[in-house]
């Protein structure tokens, strides 16, 4: 079986995170920061949103964690990388670390360990467009667009206009081995 | 599709080549980061075997895998048994039985590093070896010369020296023509072969070179170390023939050309001192470059891949 979610459902998704970090931030100089790839997207949009806010500080990064990955042993391959642009001081800043869906949580720890490489942020949290659960690391969300409830082993495709040319997110469920 | 080892560039194809200069770009970006180091080959084991002297080619190697986070040894050929008469073979024995991921090899004979890539599951970079090659060399040349013409299709490269005893001129005009670019030899005749490459301009006059019109003006080192046989009378006289002088670099300012050497220079000879102050040398961005591009070197061969790269 399949779920699909349409462009609409990633709006609203977008919609709720900046609604959510609107009501918690406004006002306070934060900075988003993507993720690559897809994380960065979902950043821009919610930063779209954000910026009709007046009178806001608000700051752009892109994040590419390959670098800091736990899992090169197991690939025949290393993951192409591309260029991280921080382009604000990490030192005490207030820093949202965006990502399109967060599964494992390992993602989000090489991108920590990554963050701290450029200085010592005051504050770190995490927004993600999609929680689909099943965490290996303690990590939590301080903001979900969507919550989806999956199997470990199912598989959650996301696709983006500006990376992947269509907005769509497809849950493919796999049966237990 | 990850290779084993890096032996020269001749064997790499051009989509290779591509990606190996893009993903130099993302390491480079890391210098600017107060902490400078990743934790990609975080474990990995580097084994340096250098048995020709080197401090740029070896220290810039030594970085790269430095801020990668693997360790680094160096096997100190000189007080090693190799003094004592070991064998290459018995070397080679000794580093696979240490269980090194990488080896990097510098070495006065030409093919000695593919014949230790044979010999073990560890990834061989060369680091140089007799006139054969210099592939990291190469690219680090052919990245420099990308930041400045993102497309180099077209572009005309200048070499000028001892091409005959050079990998560096072997290495580097392979990489450029394989990326589009055109390149010329000028030197003395006795040091610019005659055979080799084709659809490679050779010239013996500086004026006649010029008026070829290249974008870059590559120096080589004249290698004293490596002329047994005097190929030229004194190097005042190659200075005077050869070498930037202060007219010339006048000349070369003028007309807003680039200069490389891939150090180190000797200065009066190739290049005049005024060199080091020219705003269109590249030669410190050479030395920056070679430690990304050798990173992304480290960080795309993959130790103990099945040995697809044999030759």
């Amino acid at each position: 079986m399949e779920i699909t979610l349409t462009a609409e459902d990633i709006a609203a998704g977008v919609e709720r995170l900046a609604q959510a970090i609107l009501a918690k931030h406004r006002g306070h100089p934060i900075a988003l920061v993507g993720i690559r790839s897809r994380g960065d997207e979902v950043a821009e949009r919610v930063l779209t949103l954000l910026s009709a806010e007046d009178d806001w500080e608000l700051s752009f990064g892109v994040l590419d964690i390959s670098l800091y990955r736990d899992d090169f042993e197991h690939l025949r391959e290393n993951p192409l990388l591309q260029e991280s642009d921080i382009g604000f001081a990490v030192d005490g800043a207030h820093i949202i670390l965006v990502d399109d869906v967060l599964f494992t949580g390992r993602t989000i720890r090489a991108a920590l360990d990554a963050l701290s490489d450029y200085g010592r942020p005051a504050k770190v949290e995490l927004a993600v467009l999609i929680d689909r659960g099943h965490r290996e690391m303690p990590i939590q969300p301080d903001f979900v667009g969507i919550t989806l409830d999956t199997r470990r082993l199912d598989h959650v495709w996301v696709s983006l206009e500006g990376t992947d040319g269509k907005d769509q997110i497809l849950v493919i469920e796999k049966p237990n081995p | 599709m990850a290779r084993k080892d890096l032996l020269d560039i001749a064997s790499l194809t051009r989509d290779e080549i591509e990606l190996l200069l893009d993903q130099s770009a993302p390491f480079k970006e890391l210098f600017t980061r107060s902490v400078k180091k990743v934790p990609a080959l975080k474990g990995k084991s580097v084994l340096m075997l250098f048995y020709e002297p080197s401090t740029r080619t070896h220290s810039s190697f030594e970085v790269a895998a430095k801020r990668l986070s693997a360790d680094v040894t160096n096997f100190d050929v000189a007080h090693s048994s190799i003094t004592k008469g070991e064998s290459i073979r018995e070397t080679v024995e000794t580093l696979q039985a240490m269980r090194t991921d990488y080896i990097i090899v510098r070495h006065g004979r030409s093919g000695l590093p593919g014949m230790i890539a044979r010999q073990t599951k560890a990834s061989v970079i060369n680091a140089g070896d007799g006139a054969h090659a210099h592939p990291t060399q190469a690219l680090l040349d052919a990245f420099t010369i990308k930041e400045k013409f993102p497309d180099p299709t077209g572009k005309k490269v200048l070499i000028i020296g001892d091409i005959l005893h050079s990998r560096v001129a072997r290495s580097t005009s392979t990489i450029l023509k394989k990326l589009g670019v055109h390149v010329a030899y000028l030197g003395p005749g006795s040091l610019v072969p005659k055979t080799g490459p084709e659809n490679i301009r050779r010239f013996t006059d500086y004026r006649e070179a010029m008026a070829w019109s290249p974008d870059v003006v590559y120096l080589l080192r004249v290698q004293m170390e490596r002329q047994d046989v005097q190929f030229f009378p004194s190097l005042r006289e190659y200075h005077r023939l050869y070498g930037i002088t202060d007219a010339r670099l006048e000349e070369i300012r003028q007309r807003g050309l680039y200069l490389m050497h891939p150090g180190p220079v000797n200065r009066g000879v190739e290049l005049c001192d005024a060199v080091m102050d020219y705003e269109r040398s590249l030669i410190n961005d050479q030395v920056e470059n070679g430690i990304a591009v050798r990173m992304a070197v480290l960080y795309w061969l993959k130790p103990g891949a099945e040995l697809i790269n044999l030759k």
